[in-house]
C-alpha cells in the first residue's frame, strides 16, 4: 500500500550531497526517486530506494540523521491529465497533500510520483475507489 | 606642548602617588568592611582585619573578587551606601545571570568622567573641540563615561549613540566632528562608509579617536588612522571598577596609564591569585582607592597584561599596562559584547529538553567587524521529515540566543557527532581573530 520514503538531514556544507549518495552507491542502493527540499541552512534529502532498511542503516554508519516513513507512491496514465485525475480524487477527499515529487523513469508505460499527504489511509481509499494504482516497496524492490 | 586635565596629579612623582594611594587605601578598606558585609565576611574568614592594612604594600593580604561574587551579590550584596546617596547604575552588557549592576554617587560620577577627561585631553581634546561620541548610550558605561567626560573638558559634545551610520556621518560632516569616540570596530566601519560616500581623509575635521570596549590590533589602528585621517588610541575599562578611562592611552601610543591616584592595580598568576613582580605577564586585578558606591576591592578582571613604569615621554608618571593580550577565562568579546560559552550552553540545554546538543562557537573577524556562527549538533529526536519545523528549532535557537547575549548570531545544524572533539570534549570555542 505505502511505501517506505528515507528522509536525511543536509548540512549545509560543502560535497554533503556528493558524500551520502556515494555512500548509497558503494553499498549497491538503487535510487527510484529523490527530492531535496533546501532552505538557506539546510536540506532534507527524500529517497525512495529499493532496499530501505539498508540504506538506513549505511547512512546512520555514515553519521547522518535519518528518519523512514511511510508515503503513497502511485501510478498514473503519462499524458496530460493523468497527474490532475489523481490529485483531484485526493482533493475531493479532503486530503491535504504536504509535498510530491516524481520517479525516475516509468514502469509500464505509467509515470509514477511520490505523495506526502496528511492521512495515508483516507488518501489510500479514495485512490483505490478512484482506481489509481498504489506501488508498496516490494514493488519497488523488484523493479 | 603636553596638555593634562589635571596636571598635578598625573605628572606627580612616584613617591607622591604612593602616599596618595597609602592615605586612600587605608581609608577605602575600613569603609568597605564597615559597609559590605560580603567583603567584611571575606575578610573575617580570612583573617585580615582592617588595621592589618597600613599601606598597599598589605592589599596583597585581602581577598580576592571575582564575577562570580558580584552575580551572588546581585543586585545590593556589594552596595556600600544607601541607595539614597546613589545617583546612577550602569550596568554590563552580559545578560541574564552574568548582568552586573554598579552604583554610582555623584562622587563615583565626577571621578569616572575625570578619568574620561583626562583621556580626551591627553589625545589633544580641549574646549574646542567637537566630540562625537558614537559608543552606545543607555547602560552601559561606554557611552555614559565619555559623554561626561567631554563635558568635564569643555568639548561641545554630540551624544549620537552607535548605529545609523548615515546619520553619524552627517553629523560628522555638518558639524565638524574633530574627536570621535566609538569601538574599534565601529571607526573601522565608519571609515569604510565614509569611503564609500564619496570621502577623502583629508575631507573630515576629525583629529583623533579614543576606541575601546573590545579588543584590537596595531593593524588595526592603522587601518583605522589611514581611513580617517586621525591618531587612533585605546582607552581601557570595565563596569566594575568605574567605566572606561580606567587607563588610556596617551600621544606616545605605546600602552594605557592607568589612573594610579583612583585604582590601585596589581598584576596576579590567575591559576594561584599570587601577585606576580611588576613586568611580569599576568591577570589585572584593581582596587578601587576613593569609591563611595561600589568600591570593589582586588577585583579580578579576568584580562591578562604586563604593567611598565618606564618613563614615558609625555610626562604622565601613572603606570601603563599593554592591551589585554587575552583572558583567563572563556568569556569573549564579539562586536564589544561580553558572551559567555556557559550563556550559550543554558539556551541549548532548554531547548534540548534537558539535553544539550554539542556546540561551537566560530568567531572571525571580517571587513573589521567580528561574525559569530554556533554549529549546533541536531538531536536525532529534534529531526522530522518537514521543514518547516527543523527551521522552527533554528529560528527558536537564534531568538533565544539573541535576546539572552544582545547580539545577533547565525545559527547552523550540523550533524550528530560532527563537531570534533579531542578527549572526548568537543572544542567549544574557535577564535579565528588575529588579535
Amino acid at each position: 500500500m505505502f511505501v517506505k520514503q528515507i528522509s536525511v538531514f543536509v548540512e549545509n556544507k560543502f560535497g554533503r550531497m556528493a558524500a551520502i549518495i556515494k555512500a548509497l552507491a558503494q553499498n549497491g542502493i538503487d535510487i527510484s526517486a529523490l527530492s531535496l527540499a533546501d532552505t538557506s541552512e539546510f536540506g532534507i534529502l527524500r529517497l525512495i530506494v529499493d532496499k530501505p532498511n539498508e540504506a538506513v542503516e549505511i547512512l546512520k554508519k555514515e553519521g547522518v540523521i535519518v528518519k523512514c516513513s511511510n508515503v503513497l507512491a502511485i501510478a498514473i496514465d503519462d499524458r496530460p491529465g493523468g497527474l490532475a485525475k489523481a490529485l483531484e480524487i485526493l482533493t475531493d477527499a479532503g486530503v491535504e497533500i504536504e509535498y510530491m515529487y516524481a520517479f525516475i523513469g516509468k514502469a509500464d508505460g505509467k509515470a509514477m510520483t511520490v505523495v506526502r499527504v496528511n492521512d495515508n489511509d483516507k488518501a489510500v481509499s479514495a485512490l483505490e475507489e478512484g482506481k489509481i494504482s498504489l506501488l508498496t516497496t516490494e514493488d519497488i524492490s523488484s523493479r | 606642548m603636553q596638555n593634562y586635565f589635571q596636571r598635578e596629579i598625573e605628572t606627580a612623582p612616584r613617591e607622591k602617588i604612593l602616599e596618595i594611594q597609602n592615605e586612600k587605601i587605608v581609608k577605602q578598606v575600613k569603609y568597605v568592611y564597615e559597609n559590605v558585609k560580603y567583603y567584611r565576611d571575606l575578610m573575617d574568614e580570612k583573617g585580615v582585619t582592617p588595621d592589618d592594612i597600613k599601606s598597599v604594600d598589605d592589599i596583597k593580604k585581602l581577598p580576592l573578587l571575582s564575577k562570580s561574587d558580584l552575580r551572588e551579590c546581585y543586585p545590593y550584596g556589594l552596595l556600600a551606601t544607601d541607595l539614597k546617596n546613589c545617583v546612577r547604575i550602569q550596568s554590563t552588557s552580559g545578560t541574564t545571570g552574568k548582568r552586573v549592576v554598579a552604583y554610582y554617587t555623584q562622587h563615583d560620577v565626577d571621578l569616572w568622567e575625570e578619568c574620561c577627561a583626562r583621556a580626551i585631553v591627553a589625545v589633544g581634546g580641549t574646549n574646542e573641540d567637537v566630540c562625537h561620541v558614537a559608543y552606545g548610550y543607555g547602560l552601559f558605561t561606554g557611552g555614559a563615561g565619555i559623554h561626561g567626560g567631554s563635558h568635564k573638558v569643555g568639548c561641545l559634545t554630540l551624544p549620537m549613540s552607535s548605529g545609523n551610520t548615515d546619520r553619524q556621518i552627517q553629523f560628522m560632516m555638518d558639524l565638524g566632528s574633530t574627536i570621535l569616540c566609538c569601538t574599534p570596530s565601529y571607526a573601522a566601519y565608519i571609515g569604510e562608509s565614509l569611503k564609500e560616500a564619496g570621502y577623502k581623509p583629508e575631507d573630515n575635521k576629525l583629529k583623533a579617536g579614543i576606541f575601546g570596549a573590545e579588543p584590537w590590533t596595531e593593524e588595526m589602528r592603522k587601518h583605522i588612522e589611514e581611513s580617517l585621517g586621525i591618531k587612533a588610541y585605546d582607552i581601557y575599562g570595565l563596569t566594575e571598577i568605574s567605566g572606561p578611562g580606567v587607563a588610556f592611552e596617551c600621544s606616545e601610543q605605546s600602552g594605557m596609564h592607568i589612573n594610579e591616584d583612583h585604582f590601585y592595580v596589581e598584576i596576579i598568576d590567575p591559576d594561584t591569585g599570587e601577585v606576580l613582580p611588576e613586568g611580569s605577564k599576568g591577570e589585572l586585578v584593581f582596587t578601587c582607592l576613593d569609591k563611595e558606591a561600589f568600591p570593589l576591592l582586588r577585583y579580578r578582571t579576568r584580562d591578562i597584561c604586563v604593567l611598565s613604569r618606564e618613563k614615558c615621554p609625555c610626562g604622565r608618571t601613572h603606570v601603563k599596562m599593554t592591551k589585554p593580550m587575552g583572558r583567563s577565562d572563556d568569556m569573549l568579546i564579539i562586536r564589544g559584547v561580553n558572551v559567555f560559552p556557559s550563556q550559550i550552553e543554558e539556551v541549548l540545554l532548554k531547548i534540548g529538553n534537558g539535553i544539550t546538543p554539542n556546540y561551537q562557537i566560530i568567531v572571525d573577524r571580517v571587513n573589521n567587524t567580528d561574525t559569530f556562527d554556533i554549529d549546533v549538533e541536531l538531536d536525532e529526536n529534534m529531526f522530522t521529515d518537514d521543514v518547516k519545523s527543523i527551521e522552527k528549532v533554528e529560528k527558536h535557537i537564534v531568538s533565544e540566543l539573541r535576546s539572552v547575549l544582545g547580539i545577533g548570531v547565525k545559527v547552523h545544524l550540523v550533524n550528530p557527532k560532527s563537531i570534533s572533539r579531542s578527549e572526548g570534549k568537543a572544542k567549544r570555542v574557535i577564535d579565528n581573530r588575529k588579535l
